[in-house]
């Protein structure tokens, strides 16, 4: 029982392997499918890199191992750009200069992507509390806030002109 | 005042937030970490760390180890001995230990190293493997070390582990001045060791191809040139000759000073390969890299003012110890064992400064500037600028008026300080007053005294900051000989567009904008068109890398200078195409004229492709040049920062209400690139001055080792910054620039010292040594019988 | 960082797992959140052959007010405390309390369950717990059984939990009328444990004096403490500055608090004043219907 069979879906694509108990998530996502945007920083759950969506929750894929993850939905940063469109949350980082090393900003992106898939119009304080558990060393967080402000306002504008009910992220991305 | 660039918003040259060029790879996950590098047949290591911090290695019992499933070996010092690569240079020429043959002198030092199939079977073949310890006394007190009868950390080197003394200044001169004073101020600081944490940690990927003969190495450096030439004269006698290493630095994920020195697990690793000739990955984990990289300051300071009793500052003398920890492994310039430390007369007109540094060995891992320091630019601020404060309040004079008294005025620049520094140019008073500005000092003080009548505890603290950096002209600046030039080749290709490589390496700071910004401005070719490169040894020219905010002003002058070069031929080419006389041509960005007739130019576009196609005889084709640029003087960036400061009675914690920042570091390339920088040199002297500290007990063991325990802060300890400019260009580099990438960390911590100082002063507390944790404040409130 | 190897089993059932404990004695440990267990596992402070995954077992992920009790269950994330209106409004003590534990990315994975389970006096749902007079809800091979939060906590890292139980619901009686409770920690940064922290659960009765008080104390003792001299002393009285100030003084003694790097014993007993101090006057305004909020 030291190996085992997972199947999980990454981006929407289902990826089978057979990996040991001990697999974490972030080795498997970087290691055995060569997903290497999600990042490793520190060895006690602190710094948020390695932050990739479980069912569209953030999750700090370092501290769960990739058995856990067998038969559910994984998001990471490479699967935010669809269609060659950028995410907003993507537009965002790169307009107001929200990275400078870029190494904990996938973990960051994909939080904030999450934070606005569920409030599209959260204020600073709520921004700062959600960043909360990813840690980043280059920018002082302030350019951080404003990138996550600027998505917010792209995903908003994008559902006032949208006729749909009920665009997400995803779609406004497109849109 | 900021200028209007002088490009379009198209072109993209100085002074344009030009969005970054190198961010589309990031956003998308798809940079280019050492870790993320994958190479055939790749082999990982991991390594055995010894838990005492001073011992004797009996044995190494490496058997269970090598029955773990995919453990293939099991290297030790004696190991790397038969090849003379068991003890290494520092870039101090002190040696250290790349493994150790006999003994231990720091907790977490590197004893082993395991190589196997995978990380995994590494990491369980390090757990296996068993070493017999025999315990040494540690030497924790960098006081005690330098008493007669200490146990020797280094009885390899010395018969003492007083390392070193130097001095800077006039001691006589000094002295007199203080027999003369009207009154002398004195305090004792402690700064103690910290730890960049760069949220990547260090590691390579060492790959030695035993049919080409030729080693490549993937490492986290930001030296990449440096590395290449220490390995090589290190390596050589084993074959590992210059022509024959190549370092690639990738995508590196912050680096701070922190990825300057050469640590063992590289050389190991490189050693490994060598033999093996297969690649061999070692990336180093969250607590190695906190517990046996290189730290930052540890510097015991006492220091003293001279004062006339009008608030004159008419001396300084400052005798500090540095705790070294195990090798002076310190990435100073050679001259300067304690850095730019002498920089210590701050912002100030002082006749007369007297600075001795005595360096000392401790059982503790080796360093002492890795982060963002400046070259010890940090100690020095936070010196000047804690007496600073300390003197105005004891003469009951408000800060900002005694800064404001003292500072070198305007007219005195370029300025010959006491300890021999010549700033290049200067405007305290006007960053000072800008800032009081816009924070609305008197409304603060007024408020301050009302909190204060109903017990409240509100500070203010003043920051007036001078910085020395962009290391520097080779009279007096090498780092093992190497001196401190920098570099820049500029190649134009036919249809106009460029690539430009330079011997810097950015982990972050991105230089992929802001270097094709400088080409932009220039030679009038779109930011967008300048490819930029940096970091691989057999592509870049030779340089010096990247620390001590050198890159704009000693690459990136290179660059204005290949970039000028190029200018002069292509004026020749123009010329050559307009019929017209070179000195008949006017240049604006991106085209030469012919004076008086403006229909008569041709663009740089059209320039180069000539270069390729139709250039004059006589002159070798191309549109190429590179430049070694020698910086005339270091440069002088400075500022001015207030930062307010409420104090919770109940419980000690500090809250940082608000913190403006006004910089002035010449003319700005990118005000969005600078602004960021600023950004986060703040967060990274806030975490200092309020959360960060490295300590070791009395037997020698480290007290935050994790991020259990050393703490980063996150966005909700953060606040938020509030940043303006003045713009005092700097005289001597070509384009005005100064550099500002470590400014905030330098000017940030006393800034905010000050302030929780300035809320206790009236309680009778001078002093509180940073990190000012919730503890030390509450423990002072009690003892001064405030409570809640 | 690499654990070292196990078996991994993912049980369908509470019976399953329970059995598979049973089968493993010590050598196995159950894996709910793993928020706590996964980086012991990771710095090889904990080597078990056996991980147990009840992420897999239907009908445990629940957080609902019924028959007069919050029920919680062992599946349940602390994200879904903060986002419970119920909780927000009529448990504002467990509202404050799971805002504070960790940091908001590991709440979507650790289990309330979890936190009490594994017995880290750091963890800050124990104290509460006891404040609010939960009882815990045990399953083991040879049955099930019900212990009071004031009796769960037993030593250093140790519960009454056997080697096969676990804690399978967590059952919170549903304050009466004109109550309210609060939690307060001081941590140098999110993320950190508590310096100190205080959960306070206060019921005034018709004249608006103290009914019930349940005071309990985080990492301040091998254990959470639960403050029982300070809770009879404020049974019957008004709560003002006088009184509660005097409670506050006598959770400080309560505490048993060890030195460390956030600060000396002296500290951390003062700190329990004060917070219990800002604990009770919050508690008070939400049982008086100031605000039924957790900003109160």
């Amino acid at each position: 029982m030291s190996t085992h069979s997972i199947t999980v879906t990454v981006n929407g694509q289902a990826h089978s392997a057979e990996v040991e108990s001990r697999l974490l998530l972030v080795h498997f996502i970087r290691d055995t499918l060569r997903l290497t945007g999600t990042h490793i920083g520190c060895d006690t759950s602190h710094c948020g890199a390695c932050t990739v969506l479980l069912d569209d929750h953030p999750v700090k894929s370092c501290t769960m191992f990739a058995v856990q993850a067998d038969g559910h939905a994984i998001r990471t940063v490479e699967g935010l750009e669809q269609g060659g469109a950028l995410h907003p949350v993507q537009a965002g980082f790169k307009e107001e200069h929200g990275l400078q090393c870029g190494y904990c900003t996938p973990g960051m992106m994909m939080t904030a992507t999450a934070l606005l898939e569920h409030n599209t119009n959260p204020t600073e304080a709520e921004i700062r509390q959600a960043i909360s558990g990813n840690l980043c060393r280059c920018t002082g967080y302030v350019n951080i806030v404003k990138a996550v402000q600027h998505a917010a306002g792209a995903i908003r504008a994008a559902q006032a002109t949208s006729p749909v009910q009920g665009v997400t992220a995803e779609t406004a991305a497109t849109a | 005042m900021i200028q209007e660039p002088r490009t379009s918003p198209e072109v993209g040259g100085m002074g344009h937030s030009m969005k970054r060029k190198e961010d589309g790879r990031f956003i998308r996950g798809k940079g280019n970490y050492v870790d993320d590098i994958v190479l055939p047949d790749m082999l990982f290591m991991d390594i055995v760390r010894t838990p005492y911090p001073h011992a004797k290695i009996l044995n190494i019992d490496a058997s269970r180890a090598l029955a773990t499933p995919g453990v293939l070996a099991v290297i030790t010092g004696r190991d790397l001995e038969k090849y003379n690569l068991h003890m290494m240079p520092t870039l101090m020429s002190d040696t250290q230990m790349v493994l150790p043959t006999d003994r231990v002198v720091y907790q977490s030092q590197e004893v082993a190293a395991v190589i196997a199939t995978s990380r995994y079977a590494a990491a369980d073949g390090v757990a296996a493997v068993d070493v017999d310890y025999e315990p040494l006394p540690p030497v924790v007190d960098p006081y005690k070390a330098i008493e007669p009868g200490a146990t020797l950390v280094r009885p390899d080197r010395k018969d003492t582990n007083h390392i070193w003394h130097w001095e800077a200044g006039n001691k006589d001169a000094t002295e007199q001045v203080f027999k003369d004073a009207d009154l002398t101020v004195s305090e004792h600081m402690y700064i103690p060791r910290i730890h960049v944490a760069s949220i990547e940690t260090c590691g390579c990927l060492a790959s030695y191809d035993k049919a080409r003969e030729q080693l490549t190495v993937y490492m986290t450096t930001q030296a990449p040139h440096a590395v290449r030439t220490v390995v090589a004269l290190v390596a050589g006698h084993v074959g590992l000759s210059e022509e024959r290493i190549r370092i690639i630095s990738p995508d590196i994920g912050g680096g701070f000073g922190g990825k300057v020195p050469v640590y063992p697990g590289y050389v190991v690793a490189i050693a490994v390969s060598f033999l093996l000739g297969k690649p061999i990955k070692w990336i180093e984990d969250r607590m190695e890299n906190l517990q046996a990289d290189s730290f930052a300051r540890d510097y015991h300071i006492d220091a003293e003012l001279a004062l006339k009793k009008d608030g004159t500052i008419t001396g300084l003398r400052v005798k500090t110890l540095a705790d070294h920890g195990c090798a002076d492994a310190a990435a100073n310039p050679s001259k300067f064992p304690a850095g730019l430390y002498s920089i210590v007369t701050g912002s100030y007109d002082i006749g007369a400064a007297h600075v001795a540094v005595d360096a000392a060995y401790t059982t503790k891992p080796p360093g002492g500037v890795a982060y963002r320091c400046s070259f010890r630019v940090t100690e020095a601020v936070h010196a000047i600028e804690r007496l600073a404060d300390i003197a105005a309040h004891e003469l009951k004079m408000d800060p900002a008026e005694f800064r404001l008294k003292n500072f070198i005025k305007p007219e005195q620049f370029p300025y010959k300080s006491a300890t021999g520094w010549t700033y290049d140019s200067g405007n305290y008073k006007g960053a000072l007053e800008l800032a009081m500005q816009k924070i609305n000092y008197a409304e603060l003080r007024r408020e301050q005294l009302e909190k204060r009548a109903r017990g409240e505890l509100m500070g203010i603290g003043i920051s007036s900051f001078t910085e020395i950096v962009g290391a520097g002209p080779s009279h007096t600046f090498d780092i093992l000989g190497l001196k401190m030039f920098d570099s820049a080749e500029i190649r134009i290709h036919p249809t106009g567009k460029a690539i430009a490589r330079f011997g810097t390496k950015s982990q972050g700071q991105g230089h992929e904008t802001t270097y094709a910004q400088i080409v932009a401005e220039e030679l009038g070719i779109p930011a967008a068109h300048v490819q930029v490169e940096e970091g691989d040894t057999d592509t870049a020219p030779y340089g010096l890398g990247t620390y001590a905010s050198r890159s704009t002003p000693v690459a990136g002058a290179a660059g204005a200078m290949a970039a000028r070069k190029i200018r002069d031929k292509a004026r020749k080419i123009a010329a050559y195409l307009l019929e017209a006389g070179e000195e008949d041509l006017e240049w604006t960005p991106g085209k030469f004229t012919v004076r008086g007739s403006p229909d008569r130019s041709k663009t740089i576009q059209e320039i180069a492709f000539a270069a390729y196609t139709n250039h004059p005889q006589g002159m070798e084709a191309g549109l190429e040049a590179v430049s070694y640029y020698d910086p005339p003087n270091l440069t002088f960036p400075f500022g001015s920062y207030i930062c307010v400061v409420d104090i919770d009675k109940g419980t000690g914690e500090v809250k940082v209400r608000r913190f403006v920042a006004v910089d002035d570091c010449g003319n700005i390339i990118n005000p969005m690139i600078v602004d960021g920088q600023i950004h986060g040199g703040l967060a990274q002297g806030l975490a200092p001055a309020l959360f960060e500290e490295i300590q070791y007990d009395e037997n020698g063991n480290i007290q935050g080792g994790s991020f259990m325990d050393y703490l980063l802060p996150t966005a909700m300890e953060t606040p938020n910054w509030e940043l303006d400019k003045t713009v005092t260009p700097s005289p001597h580099h070509p384009l005005g620039a100064k550099g500002v990438g470590e400014s905030a960390t330098v000017g940030a911590p006393p800034a905010i010292a000050n302030a929780v100082v300035d809320a206790l002063w009236h309680l009778g507390v001078r002093h509180i040594d940073i990190p000012i944790t919730p503890f030390k404040v509450w423990k002072i409130l009690r003892e001064k019988g405030v409570s809640e | 960082m690499i654990p070292s190897r196990f078996d991994y089993v993912a049980p369908s059932t509470l019976d399953d797992a329970v059995t598979l404990l049973r089968e493993h004695g010590g050598e196995a440990k159950v894996l709910s959140g793993g928020q706590s267990l996964i980086p012991m596992l990771k710095l090889r402070l904990a080597t078990p052959t056996v991980l147990v995954d009840i992420n897999r077992i239907p009908g445990l992920d629940y957080v609902e007010e019924r028959d007069g009790a919050l029920h919680i269950g062992a599946l349940a994330r602390e994200a879904e405390l903060e986002r419970s209106e119920v909780v927000r409004s009529r448990y504002p003590l467990l509202a404050d309390t799971a805002h504070v534990i960790a940091d908001p990315i590991v709440r979507n994975s650790a289990t309330i369950c979890g936190n009490v389970a594994h017995g880290d006096p750091g963890n800050d749902h124990p104290a509460t717990m006891i404040a609010l007079d939960a009882k815990f809800a045990i399953r083991g091979a040879s049955g099930t059984r019900t212990v009071a939060a004031r009796d769960f906590f037993v030593g250093l890292f140790t519960t009454v939990l056997e080697p096969d139980e676990i804690v399978t619901e967590i059952v919170i009686p549903t304050p009466t009328p004109r109550s309210g409770g609060a939690y307060r920690k001081l941590e140098r940064k999110v993320g950190d444990f508590a310096t100190a922290a205080v959960a306070v659960q206060l019921t005034l009765d018709a004249t608006g004096a103290c009914q019930r008080a349940g005071i309990a104390l985080t990492n301040v003792g091998a254990t959470p403490i639960r403050a029982a001299s300070a809770e009879a002393y404020l049974v019957g009285k008004p709560l003002d500055a006088t009184t509660i100030g005097e409670a506050a003084t006598m959770a400080a003694s309560a505490a048993e608090p060890v030195a460390d790097r956030r600060g000396s014993e002296e500290y951390k007993r003062d700190l329990v004043r004060v917070l219990a101090t800002r604990a009770l006057q919050t508690a008070a305004r939400r049982a008086r219907g100031d605000t039924g909020t957790r900003e109160g």
